[in-house]
């Protein structure tokens, strides 16, 4: 590797980071709307060109250490970790919250005492680095929170002009903190140094915080005063994490710490909680469920598609260290649970939103579970779930926050018709929910290879999945069906959605299939090398299995446009209704003369899928195997 | 030896191309003939003379025969999907491929066949939807625990390994066999479990998912339940590896025990049978898991 | 000969019957009659249907259902009026809210007199109608045809 070669990544990296965060200050500074977004479109695209240039110009790289160095970037740091605590302790004590007070407090004093007494002994040889998994996940972030940044500023501008007049337009600030937070996604992933992504970490935390918290309701501060306690708690672990490795270790680096093996699983143990808790795994699963109080391009970037993706994105760089322990088991199993829980609760909900919101946190304790089991057939599947939810869950909750606003509700239960209201909208929402579980698409892919991974592994683990599974199935046909059902006749209307909307749907609708066709490609290129090394390893999914897949593909897309547009000889009659139909579609004569419309409506089996008891028990069996996890790195404390 | 194995994987290759398209071609007669069979046993276990083996064919034939009437043009797509994809999962299945490929393409498939459901838009056919959703979702887990249990087995997720291994699957997985049994009678749209299509004329759903389908558009339904039976059998014939007669023998006799099952029981409701297939299928089939698992 | 002959699928409605003729057309579906010898099933759905099988007259209440049903059966399709009230509206033909036979809101093809019929007349009447239905498909295949 040339050192040209190496000097263009490294400014390509620091571009990506420091780029976001100009920007970010630049959007602060405009008070005009128009030239804001004008600008919004142009920072956005600048930050998805270069993440692809970065991808796909040093894709073939394996791994480079970076060792970048800057004084005063640290000196930001240093300071930028207490305004930044100061902030939280100043609203907290504005809004009388005292546990967030408090952790923040911990944490604050256990860093300012760590880097004040040990600050001259933090070196990092390398600060930054590259490989491929964090290849992935910038062009992850570049591209789907650029386009996400796009959507927002066409949302944004109906949110405050039309649906929300009552709430205090701060798009300015709003803009600030989306890039902003860019800036520090694309820190995480870079960093090698611990104490840098902490930073980082820390900076998202805070991102999400004053996120949920836009709308400045009573609502929104609660949640995101509960989200960020949370996150706060996590952050107490990580840095008790970081402290704990100079200690006994004397190294901040994480490619050191993972050269060490088994003899740092104190560390491990406590950044996967870390990590569990942005990746609202099950006892810490509630601040995501409030987060969805915030505006759709919030819930879409942080609490969908890259925020808690840094979660699980920690959990499987440790993944290989938690392979085969204790600890890993433990951690498979807080996934697990998870999983089979949050699938079972989002049938219970009707709640557009709130269904998304749980199966993000589902997916993410599939993903939590591979990481735990830890082996490479595990941890290919996690990083292909982490792509494919990353697009599709992008994809959805744009959708819906669109379709929100046209219908002024986010209820299931009145996208009735939606296919024939708004059919570009509705056969986006399909696509994405395909995406989500159905066979020849991503997510299906990814399930298929953790089932397997997971029969080699722990087969006692697969019934999680297998049942979870069944559930996710129903919750999603049933809302495919309602998109779909047509009960009576109504017209199209699909106006009023901006470009900037439109133009994020297309991309990402086009990313759902692109990267469903060209997954093999995707697996050879980046995952394998990453997970199995040089040398060429066993696929999980051999070659023929793709090509079948994507010959479904093929048919799945070939329905799309073999809906039928003209007259083919076929007689329309109306639905069947015993005979008692009236003129229009659901209308029949009931009793005395009266005409009545039928109503049909989906199963949502409260009774036992119940929010209310399901999470009780996921939250006590999950805080036990918590509880356990920490139990079983103790004795490396003594 | 090179040689050697380049002529078998040929030969294999060959062997699965033709199973693959004796099913396309043979699959349906089979699969009609075994519902004429069904329905003449059926009626003499009622006391009754029962229609000719053949009536299956005649059904189907006449619905070609009729006009087509649509609620509304787009439905019928997602009737074609159904069977393209149903027909697609026996393919799989008759080349030898995996077998969780093969489940899958099966949910996809019954996903359809639920659009399908839903898009008929009357109050019927969308319980019947609803419906036919709970019994996958009832008989879901069994039948994915059939396949990790096959692979525990034979250390093979292929169909093409499995019915060639030398050892009997169900030795080992008699738990799992029992539960795929229970959740056959699902499948096979029997009574007690018969839920959203009512194939006996229960009048409170009127056809269910197929109310709003008729002509040539069921008569492709019912081709597409002529493809579902053989691979549905297959997936019993499995558990015998390469004891191919057996397999066959037992094949027949859980059909028969399906057929007395569906005269023998009234339909239950569908919280029954949800927590009834999850039960068994956590009881026997995830138990035989765990103690094969245990076994190593 | 077509295949409509082998499955000819019904769809019984009870318009202003007694149910006297209701309980014989359904002594044809028991194992004494077992009319699925020949294919013949009660559908209990008009799109599904090939022979509408009314007993009892029309009144005010239910002509529109008798229409509705009607026209939610593909072609060729056959109605058989069961009983003597369903062919002519019989004792009750003066009644102030009886239409009288099936006859004046839909046409009928087979009439099957009767109070209450036989089961071995009605199934002679499905016989009858089976050819009438097997006229009506070469009719709607020659009016392809031409257009």
């Amino acid at each position: 590797m040339t050192l040209a070669f190496l000097i263009m990544i490294q400014n390509l990296v620091l571009f990506l980071i420091g780029f976001p965060a100009l920007a970010a200050l630049i959007l602060a500074g405009v008070p005009n709307n128009n030239f804001r977004n004008r600008l919004v479109w142009v920072f956005g695209l600048i930050i998805l060109v270069v993440s692809v240039v970065l991808v796909v110009g040093f894709g073939s790289i394996s791994s480079e250490m970076l060792s970048f160095h800057s004084k005063a970037l640290e000196k930001v740091m240093f300071y930028g970790e207490w305004v930044m605590s100061l902030l939280i302790l100043v609203l907290s004590i504005k809004h009388k919250k005292l546990a967030p007070l408090f952790l923040v407090v911990i944490q604050t004093s256990l860093l300012t005492w760590f880097e004040l007494g040990y600050g001259h002994q933090l070196e990092a040889a390398n600060n930054l680095f590259v490989d491929k998994l964090s290849l992935v996940m910038a062009l992850i972030i570049g591209v789907i929170g650029s386009l996400i940044c796009i959507y927002a500023v066409g949302y944004m501008k109906e949110f405050h002009e039309k649906q929300h007049p009552e709430i205090k337009d701060r798009r300015a600030l709003f803009f600030f903190i989306l890039f902003f937070f860019l800036s520090a996604m694309f820190g995480i992933v870079f960093s090698n140094n611990l104490m840098w992504l902490f930073f980082f970490w820390e900076v998202t935390t805070l991102s999400s915080f004053l996120l949920i918290g836009y709308k400045q309701n009573e609502e929104s501060i609660n949640n995101a005063f509960r989200a960020v306690f949370m996150n706060l708690f996590g952050g107490v672990f990580f840095a008790m994490a970081i402290i704990y490795l100079f200690l006994t270790t004397n190294t901040i680096e994480l490619n050191q710490m993972l050269g060490l093996g088994g003899l740092v699983m104190l560390p491990v143990v406590f950044l996967s909680i870390a990590g569990m808790t942005k990746a609202a795994q099950m006892p810490f699963s509630s601040w995501l469920l409030g987060a969805m109080v915030a505006p759709t391009p919030v819930s879409a970037l942080l609490h969908s598609s890259t925020m808690v993706k840094a979660g699980v994105y920690l959990l499987i760089r440790v993944a290989p260290l938690l392979g085969g322990t204790l600890a890993g088991l433990l951690v498979a199993c807080v996934g697990g649970v998870t999983f089979i829980i949050t699938s079972f609760i989002a049938i219970s909900q009707s709640d557009a939103k709130k269904v998304l919101a749980y199966s993000t946190i589902a997916n993410l304790g599939l993903i939590v579970m591979c990481s735990g089991i830890g082996t490479p057939a595990a941890i290919w599947a996690a990083i292909l779930l982490v792509i494919f939810h990353a697009i599709a869950k992008g994809l959805l909750f744009l959708s819906v926050g669109v379709v929100e606003h046209k219908l002024h509700s986010r209820d299931i239960e009145s996208m009735d018709n939606l296919i024939i209201k708004m059919p570009r909208l509705a056969w986006m929402l399909l696509v994405g929910m395909a995406g989500m579980f159905l066979a020849p698409f991503g997510m299906l892919i990814s399930k298929w290879a953790v089932l397997k991974a997971l029969v080699d592994a722990n087969p006692g683990l697969t019934v999680v999945l297998i049942y979870g599974s069944a559930a996710t199935l129903f919750f999603w046909v049933k809302w495919m069906g309602k998109i779909l059902a047509v009960v009576q006749p109504e017209k199209t209307d699909e106006t009023g959605i901006s470009r900037s909307e439109w133009t994020a749907l297309y991309a990402l609708v086009t990313a759902t299939i692109a990267v469903c066709l060209t997954f093999p490609l995707i697996s050879r290129l980046m995952i394998e090398p990453f997970v199995f090394g040089s040398s060429t390893a066993t696929t999980i999914l051999t070659r023929g299995n793709s090509l079948i897949m994507i010959i479904m593909m093929g048919f799945v897309i070939l329905f799309r446009f073999s809906l039928p547009k003209k007259d083919e000889g076929e007689r329309i009659v109306e639905t069947y209704l015993s005979g008692l139909n009236v003129d229009q579609r659901n209308a029949y004569s009931a009793p005395l003369g009266a005409t009545k419309s039928f109503i049909s409506k989906n199963y949502y089996l409260s009774k036992y899928f119940g929010e209310k008891n399901l999470s009780s028990i996921g939250v006590a069996t999950s805080w036990l195997i918590v509880m356990l996890l920490i139990g079983s790195s103790l004795p490396w404390l003594v | 030896m090179a040689d050697c194995y380049v002529i078998n994987r040929e030969l294999i290759a060959m062997v699965s191309i033709i199973m693959g398209l004796l099913y396309l071609v043979l699959g349906p007669l089979f699969g009609g003939l075994v519902t004429g069979l069904d329905r003449r046993i059926s009626a003499r276990m009622q006391g009754r003379f029962g229609p000719p083996i053949l009536q299956p064919f005649y059904d189907v034939l006449k619905l070609f025969e009729k006009e087509q009437i649509v609620v509304r043009r787009s439905q019928n797509v997602y009737v074609y999907f159904y069977l393209l994809f149903i027909v697609f999962t026996g393919v799989l299945f008759f080349m030898g491929e995996d077998l969780l490929l093969v489940i899958f393409s099966l949910t996809l498939a019954a996903i359809f066949f639920v659009l399908a459901g839903y898009k008929g838009g009357s109050p019927f056919s969308i319980i019947g939807a609803e419906r036919e959703l709970l019994q996958m979702m009832a008989y879901e887990p069994m039948v994915l625990m059939m396949a990790v249990g096959m692979y525990m087995a034979t250390k093979s997720f292929y169909v093409g390994d499995i019915v060639t291994s030398p050892a009997m699957p169900i030795m080992l997985l008699p738990g799992i066999f029992i539960g795929l049994t229970y959740v056959l009678t699902i499948k096979l749209r029997k009574s007690p479990f018969d839920l959203s299509t009512s194939h006996h004329g229960h009048q409170e759903l009127v056809k269910g998912i197929t109310t709003e389908y008729s002509g040539p558009a069921l008569a492709l339904i019912e081709i597409a339940h002529f493809y579902e039976v053989p691979f549905l059998v297959g997936f019993v014939f499995l558990f015998f590896g390469s004891h191919w007669l057996l397999g066959l023998l037992v094949c027949a006799a859980v059909y028969f025990l399906e057929i007395l099952i569906d005269n023998t029981f009234a339909r239950t409701k569908w919280q029954f049978m949800v927590a009834a297939s999850w039960v068994v299928a956590a009881i026997f089939g995830f138990g035989n898991i765990i103690i094969l698992s245990l076994l190593g | 000969m077509t295949y409509l002959a082998k499955s000819p699928w019904i769809i019984h409605y009870d318009a202003t019957s007694c149910n006297g003729c209701d309980i014989e057309v359904l002594a044809c579906l028991t194992p004494m009659y077992d009319v699925e010898r020949f294919g013949i099933i009660n559908t209990g759905n008009p799109k599904h249907a090939d022979i509408f099988l009314i007993t009892g007259s029309v009144n005010e209440q239910n002509v529109k259902v008798v229409e509705n049903i009607y026209n939610q059966m593909p072609n060729p399709k056959v109605v058989v009026a069961i009983g003597i009230c369903a062919t002519s509206g019989g004792i009750f033909r003066e009644c102030y809210n009886v239409l009288g036979g099936v006859d004046k809101v839909i046409p009928v093809d087979v009439y099957v007199p009767g109070c209450a019929v036989r089961p071995e007349a009605i199934i002679d009447g499905v016989v009858k109608a089976i050819g009438v239905l097997e006229e009506k498909h070469t009719q709607m295949k020659k009016g392809a045809a031409k257009s």
